[in-house]
């Protein structure tokens, strides 16, 4: 068993799911909430990964990090080293990967919340981000967790993105699901089938606990319109 | 009732909006709301909750000012528009938007979480006595009936004290007795804190039986405002019959109670017609408003005998128009005027024409006390 690799993609998705709530959070916000009638731009934006073929995606990020590119050069600048090929790297192009799998379900969680109890909260006095942590966020719950545990599952599965940006660095870069490719083109079979029924079972773990929790949400905090 | 608290008195509120909500309706309305209750009467459809929407900041007027005395909170011209959050208003919503997830407690306490947490709890404990409500402070929405989730949601509101009420019927869906009870508590509530307090509300007896002031508003449009004796005398608007309910409203003096019978006579001011009702909580003595719509009255050519309608009175035809398909009779009787509708086939077979001397019959039931009790 390949335990760096696990730790490594467990290390990864935690990370990238870190920064998802940071980043996705305010996107779902903005997008539940924006009347702009430019809004669906930057839906389409947020769900290209969706559609998009993992290669392609990781194809640009790759070109946007290169030391050709001005984000490449100041991130060297910075840092005194390249973003490709590294963790940082890797977690960055995840991150984008990632991104709608963390912001529909926060945004439709969010656009669920009756308009009336944030317009209550407002002439209360409470100002946006009051009426966010303490309306908003609480109500919602069920669609965070939902987005949290997606991206998480979504990352952990990853594979052409890695490919593309992160190539196949034991200990940096080397997730799960690289692998298990280079077990199945070493013909280790054995080796393949343990690390591929820990990923599903672990897959199938999180889901189960995600759909129970939000069954659970639901039954604790009815909506009474 | 003690506040905790002195209300910062802005004085009167004065709108005036102009709002095109959409290709077919505009919204239009000017008014003052003084301390005390203002209520908007009209049907559904009619603006009401738009006024309230414009007022509280949610829903931005294409042109007007709204002003709370001195503190403008919208002017078009001036390019004001103060934030929801600074308006300082209290606003119940028709479905009253109580935080779901929180308890009555955190409820009431959304409003004051800037104020130290000693005085915030002392001051929440009063709201919620004076609203008897404390012994629910643990609960959340979902675990308490209708009538508590109503006291709950203006308690919410006014303990902020803010400088102006906006109710969107926050008590439709109660019984009477509840109704009342709640709104006997606001009442004394305001008694001490006097700010204009606007109650939108579809059914005229509560707007007449409540208010001090009334404003009918009807496509958005105010059709009629003042006192409830202003409104109700108004010209006989159609649309205002419409919207109140009632084509003829009479202010009068019981006369007589007969408990047993479940009614009582009054005199019409200004006449020496009297009318049995049925029994309402008033006295001998007491003022009464007796309101009746002018489908209800029946016409008869001559005496009428062997009727189960206790009022029967002589009158004189004073005018008459036809109105589409109806006939709309105006009726002297003895110095009081009824409105009557009758049918072209009716006026037909009566003969009747201005001057002419008939009979006019009411039923106890078809007078209508619109003032439940005696407040005045």
């Amino acid at each position: 068993m390949d335990w760096s690799a696990i730790f490594l993609t467990i290390r990864l998705a935690l990370v990238v799911c870190a920064i998802l709530l940071v980043v996705g959070t305010p996107i779902a916000w903005w997008l539940s909430f924006t009347r702009w009638r430019w809004k669906f731009f930057v839906e389409s934006i947020v769900a290209l990964p969706i559609v998009l073929p993992p290669t392609v995606l990781g194809f640009y990020v790759l070109v946007a990090m290169g030391s050709n590119s001005p984000i490449g050069r100041w991130y060297q600048s910075l840092t005194g080293h390249g973003l490709p090929f590294t963790f940082e790297g890797l977690a960055i192009a995840s991150v984008i990967y990632s991104l709608p799998f963390a912001v529909q379900p926060m945004a439709a969680a969010f656009s669920n919340v009756d308009r009336n109890l944030i317009n209550a909260s407002s002439i209360l006095g409470a100002s946006r981000i009051r009426t966010f942590l303490r309306v908003v966020l609480p109500l919602s719950v069920g669609g965070v967790v939902t987005g949290f545990v997606l991206s998480f599952a979504h990352t952990l599965g990853e594979f052409g993105v890695v490919l593309m940006v992160g190539g196949n660095i034991p200990g940096v870069t080397r997730t799960v699901s690289i692998a298990i490719y280079d077990h199945v083109q070493a013909l280790d079979y054995a080796g393949a089938n343990h690390m591929a029924i820990l990923l599903m079972a672990f897959s199938f773990v999180t889901l189960s606990i995600t759909y129970a929790l939000n069954r659970r949400v639901w039954a604790v905090w009815p909506m009474h319109r | 009732m003690a506040s905790g608290n002195s209300a910062i008195r802005d004085g009167r509120l004065s709108v005036r909006i102009a709002y095109r909500t959409s290709n077919s309706f505009t919204l239009e309305a000017e008014f003052e709301a003084p301390a005390g209750f203002t209520m908007i009467l009209g049907p559904s459809g009619g603006g009401k909750t738009t006024i309230l929407n414009c007022i509280a900041g949610l829903a931005r007027p294409d042109a007007g000012r709204i002003a709370l005395g001195a503190r403008v909170m919208f002017d078009s011209a001036a390019r004001i528009d103060m934030p929801v959050a600074e308006r300082r208003l209290g606003y119940v919503f028709q479905n009253l938007a109580l935080f779901p997830h929180l308890t009555v407690a955190q409820n009431v306490q959304y409003g004051i979480a800037k104020i130290p947490a000693e005085e915030r709890r002392a001051r929440m404990m009063t709201m919620l006595e004076s609203f008897r409500i404390a012994h629910l402070i643990a609960r959340k929405p979902g675990e308490i009936s209708g009538g508590e989730r109503q006291r709950v949601a203006l308690a919410r509101s006014i303990v902020t004290n803010p400088a102006a009420i906006l109710l969107d019927e926050p008590l439709i869906a109660l019984d009477n007795a509840t109704r009342s009870k709640i709104l006997d508590d606001l009442r004394a509530w305001n008694a001490a804190h006097e700010i204009p307090i606007l109650y939108v509300t579809h059914s005229p007896a509560e707007a007449f039986a409540l208010g001090e002031r009334v404003l009918v508003l009807d496509g958005g449009r105010i059709l009629a405002q003042g006192t409830a004796q202003e409104v109700l005398a108004t010209p006989r608007h159609e649309t205002i019959a419409q919207v109140v309910g009632f084509e003829n409203v009479f202010d009068a003096t019981v006369r007589s109670i007969a408990e047993t019978q479940g009614t009582m006579l009054c005199q019409l001011d200004g006449s020496t017609t009297r009318l049995e009702v049925p029994l309402g909580h008033a006295e001998t003595g007491a003022r009464v408003r007796i309101a009746i719509r002018a489908g209800d009255i029946i016409v008869a050519g001559e005496r009428p005998h062997g009727l189960s309608a206790r009022n029967s009175f002589p009158g004189r035809v004073e005018s008459m128009r036809r109105e589409g398909v109806r006939v709309v009779v105006m009726i002297d009787a003895e110095g009081a005027t009824f409105e009557v509708h009758l049918t072209p086939g009716a006026i037909d077979a009566l003969r009747i024409e201005a001057g002419k001397e008939v009979w006019l019959v009411i039923k106890t039931y078809s007078c209508n006390l619109v003032e439940p009790s005696v407040r005045s």
